[in-house]
């Protein structure tokens, strides 16, 4: 499968900044190989970021998204010691969750 | 007179009009938008999503390099400072697929993200802010590629 994905939670204040870095090939399908053959798409299409179990963020992603992708975001209302969590699923129905906790 | 089988066929090119065309909300949000990612221009993107016709707008804003040497790998965000906001969409003019990004983001979370996206070639970016209330902001901003990112 996957490898897993890197989550960093910074807390300043009441706020965390959350920095995720996936790790996919997101694939354009526009793109071709060698023997000149398309190579299929491959892409992450939806990420979903909870906090403490509460979902605060969905996104829906396109190809034009760069290869391993990388999203910030920042949470109201967090401290240390929350759990801040990260799930993706791409096009071939592959999916991962990763968890991650407030410093 | 109408037959049992035409009648199903017709019904099902109803549906999948309707589909395309977002009329059917719970559906269409629990699946990924394939129309809004099929359109060819900005326009089309927030209509495919349920919006109107966006404005330009000094309260949205889209943070990237003024020139990105690697297209494969542009980073750039999107904020609004307006509240209210439903959905923040990344939009790069001259790629093959224009939308980029769909966020729905809620309360708990700032109306500020920050990505990576491929650009084929120099063009404009769009942050588009979709609110509560059906309007819609958008602002622009051009980066330019030295080496363009989606060809093989």
């Amino acid at each position: 499968m996957s490898d897993p994905m890197r989550i960093r939670a910074q807390a300043a204040g009441d706020k965390v900044t959350v920095r995720v870095l996936m790790s996919h090939e997101m694939e354009t399908g526009q793109r071709k190989d060698a023997a000149g053959k398309v190579i299929p798409a491959w892409f992450i299409q939806e990420v979903t970021a909870t906090h403490n179990g509460k979902t605060v963020l969905t996104a829906d992603w396109g190809p034009s998204i760069a290869k391993n992708p990388f999203l910030q975001f920042v949470v109201k209302g967090g401290k240390v010691g929350d759990k801040v969590a990260v799930t993706w699923t791409d096009n071939k129905g592959g999916k991962r969750t990763d968890e991650a906790t407030v410093s | 007179m109408q037959t049992r089988r035409e009648m199903l066929a017709r019904s099902a090119t109803v549906a999948g009009l309707l589909a395309g065309a977002g009329f059917l909300p719970l559906s269409a949000m629990a699946a990924w938008p394939q129309a809004a990612f099929d359109s060819k221009n900005m326009a089309d993107a927030v209509k495919a999503l349920g919006g109107g016709a966006p404005v330009e707008s000094k309260d949205v804003s889209v943070s990237g390099p003024d020139i990105a040497e690697n297209g494969a790998v542009v980073p750039v965000g999107c904020a609004t400072t307006l509240p209210g906001v439903k959905r923040l969409l990344l939009l790069v003019e001259k790629n093959p697929s224009v939308l980029a990004a769909v966020f729905n983001v809620t309360d708990a979370v700032e109306a500020n993200l920050n990505t990576r996206v491929k650009m084929g070639q120099s063009s404009n970016v769009f942050a588009v802010a979709m609110m509560n209330d059906g309007k819609v902001f958008f602002a622009a901003k051009e980066i330019k590629v030295t080496l363009g990112g989606c060809g093989g």
